[in-house]
């Protein structure tokens, strides 16, 4: 039993982390309906910034996670006015593209100015565990779950209360009627791309905390991971990407605890697969009216 | 223009297809034989094998206006399909591959015809995702199904070997050749308009009496039995077989192909898939830089050219005769439209 | 509408382009060719001798690939300062394959339109076996300094050994065996658990022979559990093996795993001494010496054993040598190296079928005293090399006995 509870702990922290990932993934998706594949890729450069801050100018974690999140967010805002601006009337397939494009520059750039062996990045805090009746519950974890759930929290309230959240809103309703209304599509988009970036900074630096390597096609996997989470809970959901996320890091620490880690992959898949042709827009998504 | 275009009645039309294909083979065998070096005809190869990918994906992308990232999985399929049948056949060599090429084909469009029609019944990006997935349940159980097997068929990681390396240049030309044609015919029927149809509006399409599940279906299917017969090819040129090549990247770079190409264009595919796979050997002098001026590439051509590098234009050697016949090829066109020909 | 190129302008340049390419190309090839010409002249009348050398050099494999390619290109022109191969010089020709099979290829393909009379490569196990079938059709004297799977000298299949494949690295499931007397008799273990990545073949024959030679010695093995290439979760089955309290965990995989695995370990509070074999090499950049007390690996090669070999590499390319790939990398080129002294002894013609064959021979009945250890070749062309235990001081690896 101590080790069913051990593994719950394990896939809940790693649940967390596809869901903060996937909720950055969400925000983009609803607002421009892209894929943005480099989503991924910012959290690479994002575990890369944490190591140079920590490593090379020997400064402290907390530095290293304002560097992180702040780079992450200027990177994706700057993706977003250089690679994504122009294409914004053109095919959305030729926006993936671009995307995709976007993905490889930093994978390929990170491997040429870091090399393709793996870095180590410093502990942000000392690792420690704490016991729950006889369960053992690293710290990591705690920090992991505590800081997702409240990003959530936050970014709900961001896109429900707020100005900027309505014109968000607005905006991924309908970009033409939201000009019309005097919204800044623009500045909305960039805001969107922001916060999106910012969650994958702290996703970055959460992800270091549980698997404190660096490697350039890091991001690459953990973004699809995202993605399918996403998907899952039905995408452009903040609560979805949530479940969504929880649900996936769950279901592949279980798959592994009876013994088929070889396979988790394709479970993974599969409880994907099957939920969309149950429920085509994923646990929460909302049904879209064909228009004729 | 009052008086009639004069037109080209079809038995010449394929006739001078005919032609313009033998007069290619003739001209690329004489390369092949005389000019080219060993390492040039083993890229030669490989441009073949990825222009039948190109071009079958373009159906399901370009013409069905679906966008699947599972294509590498089709390819697997007709790959270990193609693979095992050569290796264990006890037939001549020429025999057994032709009937394992056409048994990579078949199934992998029975693969197709399964993923397709639960994947269609979605669109956009969720069918995209169901693709993906798929391709990567596909890889996955290549990798991991000798271990319920409970014997060695597939090798998984491991490696399957010993394939009989029966792809050369002729057949996989041949290859190429009866898979753009097969095309051709295909986009040119009935059949075919009603993909285009089902492309440009479903709803229309589907109150004008075309049956949409099927022909989406049915291109879908077409799309994934070429991607077989390029994991034939592939699986007899490289002699080896392993599952991590079938992987999402594989697909990612298949799709590139496609849109730089030009969605909905075969000749498109053809040269994007031709320059693609050239330009990674060309460019070897400029070494690690390479990757990055590749996705520099991919990045800047989709920005200023969004619609890929020959839009949705396609060569007709008939159209370009009949212009000359008519006296139009050098007068300006008034309007820079798309012809979807 | 007006920003986007238009099509015909687009084409127009595009053939240029192409044009410029073809061109290049045809430059190019006519050049390799007349390169390819010169070079069997200037064999005939011995200025050089041309070994390949493939790898991975970018791409997520290539941190293996780079290793190895540096150490072999720093042993050849070692041999080249040295004066070469009975006064010929070796010319040294190095591609990148990206770890793709079809790369590997035709890259091959190239070498030897260029002329090549043996090849180090290839590193990961996928390329290494496409280059070996394609490498049978020329004989071509092949050493690959890393790619474990035993299929890639041995057709078990068909019970044939590729008669021109060597390999430089262990697959030596031996390692399994020697850790698990270690265990047993020396730091007295009795449950013992195993960690292992499913599909390699180094991977799971050490696990497998450690399992077995453990539980001959009379311990109990409590827990096994593997993972796929690319994992980077390991706490699932650290967990798994955590609850089943092991004394220690055999862990017989690359460092970089390794050091996630550590990591995680400590992070749930395993934190039992591991085990390893030789691809914990280069592993002290990634773990804490908290997380390697006690541990004990088994290598034929360390960092530290020649000073020689390190401010070598060093001097040759700015760094510390990254990992134990370096090493093998160099023992390969040594052993290529070896076979072509042979042939040159023979009086043979370099890049002739005979002088291959020449090669080959002298390889598989060779003694070779290379970097990690000296070692000859069994029936199976796979190395057979003498092994030392490996300790953790401070989070330093250091000798501690020949066992």
């Amino acid at each position: 039993m101590t080790v069913f509870f051990s593994q719950l702990i394990n896939g809940l922290s790693l649940g967390s982390i596809y869901a903060l990932i996937a909720l950055g993934y969400s925000m983009v998706y609803g607002i421009i309906l892209l894929l943005n594949f480099a989503h991924g890729d910012i959290i690479m450069v994002g575990a890369y910034m944490s190591w140079f801050v920590m490593n090379q100018l020997g400064l402290g974690p907390v530095t290293a996670v304002c560097a992180t999140i702040i780079v992450c967010t200027l990177l994706g805002v700057v993706i977003e006015k250089i690679a994504y601006t122009p294409l914004r009337s053109a095919p959305r397939i030729s926006l993936l593209i671009t995307a995709i494009g976007v993905s490889f520059f930093l994978e390929y750039t990170a491997e040429l100015i870091m090399g393709s062996g793996a870095k180590v990045i410093p502990a942000y805090f000392a690792p420690k565990t704490f016991y729950v009746g006889k369960v053992p519950v690293g710290l990591t974890s705690i920090i992991t779950l505590v800081v997702t759930v409240l990003s959530m929290l936050v970014l709900t309230f961001l896109v429900q209360k707020t100005k900027l959240g309505k014109a968000m809103r607005a905006v991924s309703e309908d970009m033409d009627a939201a000009r019309l209304m005097g919204i800044n599509v623009n500045s909305t988009i960039s805001f969107t791309f922001a916060v999106g970036s910012a969650l994958a900074g702290i996703g970055a630096v959460l992800y270091c905390c549980s698997y404190p390597q660096a490697t350039p096609t890091m991001g690459s996997m953990l973004g699809l991971k995202a993605f399918v989470a996403a998907v899952l809970g039905g995408i452009g959901s903040m609560p979805g990407a949530m479940i969504g996320g929880i649900a996936i890091g769950l279901c592949e620490c279980f798959v592994s605890a009876i013994g088929l880690s070889a396979w988790k992959d394709a479970v993974t898949f599969a409880i994907l697969i099957i939920v969309l042709l149950v429920k085509p827009t994923g646990f929460l998504g909302r049904q879209v009216q064909e228009k004729v | 223009m009052n008086t009639k275009r004069k037109t080209l009645k079809m038995p010449v039309r394929y006739l001078m297809n005919a032609v313009l294909v033998a007069l290619l083979f003739v001209g690329l065998s004489y390369l092949t034989q005389n000019v080219l070096s060993t390492y040039q005809n083993k890229v030669l190869l490989t441009v073949g094998i990825n222009i039948i990918l190109a071009v079958s994906l373009n159906v399901a992308t370009g013409y069905l206006g679906q966008l699947p990232l599972g294509h590498a999985g089709f390819m697997a399929v007709g790959a270990y399909t193609c693979a095992l049948f050569t290796k264990y056949c006890p037939l001549p060599g020429g025999i057994s591959f032709a009937l394992g090429l056409a048994l990579a084909c078949v199934v992998a469009g029975l693969f197709g015809v399964l993923i397709g029609i639960p994947a269609l019944r979605l669109t956009g990006d969720y069918l995209a995702i169901l693709t993906l997935g798929f391709g990567e349940i596909i890889r996955i159980t290549l990798n991991n199904i000798d271990d319920v097997l409970g014997f060695k068929l597939f090798y998984g990681a491991k490696g399957l070997k010993n394939i009989p390396k029966y792809s050369n240049y002729w057949n996989v030309f041949l290859c190429v050749v009866i898979t753009c044609f097969a095309i051709h015919a295909m986009m040119k029927s009935r059949h075919g308009r009603a993909v285009l149809a089902i492309r440009d509006n479903e709803i229309a399409a589907e109150s004008c009496g075309i049956q949409t599940t099927y022909y989406k279906v049915m291109a879908f299917a077409f799309s994934a039995a070429f991607a077989g017969l390029a994991g034939g090819l592939y699986a007899c040129y490289l002699g080896v077989l392993d599952p991590s090549t079938f992987g999402f990247m594989k697909s990612i770079e298949i799709l590139v192909m496609v849109v730089l190409g030009g969605m909905g264009s075969m000749l498109g595919s053809i040269l994007s898939a031709t320059v693609l796979t050239i330009l990674p050997e060309a460019t070897r002098s400029f070494e690690s830089y390479r990757m990055v001026v590749y996705s520099l590439v991919l990045i800047l051509m989709m920005i200023f050219r969004p619609g890929g590098l020959l839009g949705s234009y396609d060569f007709s050697m008939s159209r370009i005769v009949e212009k000359i016949m008519n006296g139009e090829l050098f007068r300006k066109k008034e309007k820079e439209g798309e012809d979807h020909e | 509408m007006k920003k986007m190129i238009t099509r015909r302008n687009f084409l127009a340049a595009a053939g240029v382009v192409a044009a410029a390419g073809v061109l290049t190309a045809c430059g190019g090839s006519s050049s390799s060719a007349a390169a390819s010409g010169a070079a069997s002249g200037a064999a005939a009348s011995g200025d050089t001798i041309k070994v390949g050398v493939l790898g991975p050099l970018t791409g997520d494999v290539s941190v293996y690939g780079q290793a190895v390619v540096n150490g072999a290109t720093l042993r050849l022109k070692q041999a080249n300062e040295e004066g070469g191969i009975n006064g010929k010089q070796i010319e040294i020709i190095s591609m990148d394959e990206q770890g793709d099979p079809t790369q590997a290829v035709t890259c091959f393909t190239k070498m030897c339109d260029q002329g090549i009379t043996a090849l180090v490569g290839d590193v990961t196990t996928a390329p290494t076996l496409a280059v070996a079938a394609e490498s049978a059709d020329y004989n071509m004297p092949m050493v690959t300094a890393s790619a474990t799977a035993e299929s890639v000298t041995y057709d078990a299949e068909t019970d044939t050994v590729n008669g021109n494949v060597f390999r430089a690295t262990f697959t030596d499931p031996f390692q399994g065996v020697k850790m698990a007397d270690y265990a047993c008799q020396k730091l007295g273990y009795t449950k013992a658990a195993v960690i292992f990545k499913k599909g390699a073949d180094y991977n799971e024959g050490l696990a497998e022979n450690f399992v077995k030679e453990f539980e001959a010695q009379g311990g109990t093995i409590v827990d096994q559990e593997s993972y796929s290439d690319g994992d980077v979760d390991f706490k699932t089955q650290l967990t798994s093996i955590l609850g089943k309290g092991p004394e220690t965990v055999f862990c017989p995989n690359y460092y970089q795993e390794v050091g996630q695995i550590l990591a995680q370990a400590e992070s749930i509070g395993l934190t039992v001494p591991f085990l390893g074999g030789d691809g914990w090499d280069g592993l002290e950049g990634y773990a804490t010496a908290e997380q390697l007390k006690d541990s004990y690996f088994c290598a034929n090669y360390a960092k530290g054993a020649s000073a020689d070999f390190e401010s070598a590499y060093k001097a040759e390319y700015g760094e510390d040598y990254p990992n134990g790939f370096a090493p093998l990398g160099y023992d390969a080129a040594t052993t290529v190296l070896y076979g072509i002294q042979a042939a040159e002894d023979a009086g043979l013609e370099a890049g002739s079928d005979e002088y291959k064959q020449a090669v080959i021979d002298a390889i598989a009945g060779g003694t070779i005293e290379g970097l990690t250890g000296t070692f000859t070749f069994d029936e199976h062309h796979d190395p057979v090399k003498s092994t030392a235990i490996l300790t953790y001081i401070d989070g330093k690896p250091e000798l501690k006995e020949m066992f």
